[in-house]
């Protein structure tokens, strides 16, 4: 404990003299860390970081939902629903491979310029949706794993009391798959989080866009720097819940002998 | 009189391998029959075919007279007829042991609550797991496991049980327990076929007995006959290693 407290400070001491002691540091100091400039821009970053909050609630509440039911399609057995397979393949293929800017922004500025009737044409929905259907393939294969990596015992000891393959999935497999699959999922959701600014190249004041606005009004990046401490105070409970939750699990397995 | 299972010429390849290579079999109604042979010699694969978890690539399997490997039969419906216990028990490791026994009765069988936790409650009791009722699989023994496995199958009413050596992965000071609840259900009755290395016990509660050498019932008889006057050299080998290795 000792040792890593001390080997900590010495590191961390040596790194912060090299930055403050280089050439440029006063003027990136004043680009990037302007005091009065942060406390100016934090209200309106804050405010517009609501609507990332919303965003990212949303959006993952669909999600869970979503990705699950993708997985339970392809992991359906059989030549009979190939096509259902097929289409879900495609489907974490394309959202997988297609960067995420690409599908939120195509959809907020593509979908409302189609002027169709009845459809939402709100920039904030649509690049919702872009995250949900990016995201959903990335949870999807997750949830796929936790799937499979059920041991066909269980199914055939659910099967052999008479239950259908949908019951079987539904009281047997999916509740073990999603117990052993919650560290990965909140992986996922952390950068669901971050990504919530990418809704900014879409035209909503999210925080990252206010921060534009602000650096614009300034010619100051000091905005930038506040929108990574809310996005940081926002990530960083998620990210060591997530850590702590991945050592209880191994630490429960190593207690009761499973591997 | 109709056979309770009749295993008429079945056979079964998991690729290139042929597990089963025409197996005749019958089971009478409230008899116990114990398939024995060497491990692979296709004991469990025959089970699993019985319960429709495994097809059978041809031959067929009746159960009191109705063929349930035709083609238009509704697997579930034969299943919730035929109980199975596994050899590794197979509990579901996120229910407790009530949630494990009530499962089928309540989803397959539709039962209500009420009913399905009566029915467990009172087998669980018969077989002395009743203060078990709310724990989890992770908390049992293998043998307390292993009961409620059987429990589980029983509380579905079965007519048939199958047993697919229950015994093989239990610690030795535990395979009493288990197998008297076995003698139990011989004793009241039920039908069963029963996959197992446990000679003595074989001996004991079998009505008949068959051995099975690679994918053929080589020989079969009751288990007097089997296990002192063995016929084919095969046998009198298989049942000679068994002695030597102390397990008769």
């Amino acid at each position: 404990m000792a040792t890593a407290v001390i080997s900590t400070v010495v590191v961390f001491t040596a790194i912060g003299l090299a930055v403050v002691n280089s050439p440029g540091w006063p003027s990136v100091r004043e680009a990037f860390l302007n005091g009065e400039i942060f406390r100016a821009s934090f209200p309106d970053i804050a405010r517009a970081f609501v609507l990332n909050i919303k965003i990212f609630l949303v959006a993952e509440a669909v999600i869970l939902v979503f990705a699950l039911a993708i997985a339970v399609l392809r992991s359906l057995p059989g030549p009979v629903f190939f096509p259902i397979r097929a289409i879900a393949i495609i489907y974490t293929d394309v959202f997988r491979g297609v960067p995420t800017i690409l599908v939120v922004t195509m959809l907020a500025l593509g979908v409302p310029g189609l002027q169709l009737t009845g459809i939402p044409v709100s920039a904030v929905f649509w690049a919702a949706v872009g995250l949900i259907l990016v995201y959903s393939a990335y949870v999807a294969e997750v949830y796929r794993a936790g799937i499979e990596s059920v041991h066909p015992s269980q199914e055939a000891a659910a099967r052999s009391l008479g239950l259908s393959r949908l019951q079987t999935l539904r009281y047997v497999i999916v509740p073990q798959a999603v117990r052993r699959v919650i560290p990965p999922l909140l992986n996922d959701f952390i950068g669901l989080q971050k990504d919530t600014a990418l809704v900014a190249f879409a035209g909503p004041v999210e925080a990252l866009r206010q921060a534009g606005i602000d650096e614009a009004a300034n010619f100051n990046f000091t905005p930038y720097v506040c929108t990574a401490v809310l996005f940081l105070a926002l990530t960083i409970p998620l990210t060591r819940t997530t850590d702590w939750l991945i050592a209880r699990d191994r630490r429960r397995r190593a207690a009761s002998g499973v591997a | 009189m109709t056979a309770a299972i009749a295993i008429e010429g079945v056979h079964k390849s998991f690729g290139s391998v042929e597990v089963l290579q025409g197996v005749d079999v019958e089971v009478q109604e409230r008899n116990a029959v114990c398939l024995i042979g060497a491990s692979g010699s296709g004991k469990s694969t025959l089970l699993r075919c019985v319960n429709l978890l495994e097809p059978v690539d041809s031959g067929r399997i009746l159960v009191h007279g109705d063929e349930i490997t035709a083609r238009n039969v509704d697997a579930n419906r034969v299943r919730r007829r035929i109980g199975i216990v596994f050899q590794a028990f197979n509990l579901f490791p996120h229910m407790s042991v009530l949630e494990n026994v009530t499962l089928g009765p309540r989803k397959a069988l539709k039962a209500p609550k009420r009913e399905a936790t009566d029915r467990a409650t009172e087998l669980l009791t018969r077989f002395g797991l009743a203060d078990k009722r709310d724990e989890y699989p992770d908390r049992l023994s293998g043998g307390q496991q292993q009961r409620v496995a059987i429990v589980r199958a029983l509380a579905m009413e079965p007519d048939i049980m199958l047993l697919d050596e229950v015994t093989s992965a239990l610690d030795p000071e535990l395979v009493g327990e288990v197998l008297g609840v076995i003698r139990d259900l011989a004793q009241s009755g039920m039908t069963m076929l029963i996959a197992t290395h446990e000679m003595g016990f074989a001996r004991e509660i079998a009505d008949r007995v068959c051995f099975l050498d690679q994918g053929r019932i080589l020989e079969q008889g009751p288990p007097e006959r089997i296990f002192t006057d063995p016929v084919e050299v095969r046998t009198q080998e298989f049942l000679r290693r068994i002695i030597e290795a102390g397990r008769m």
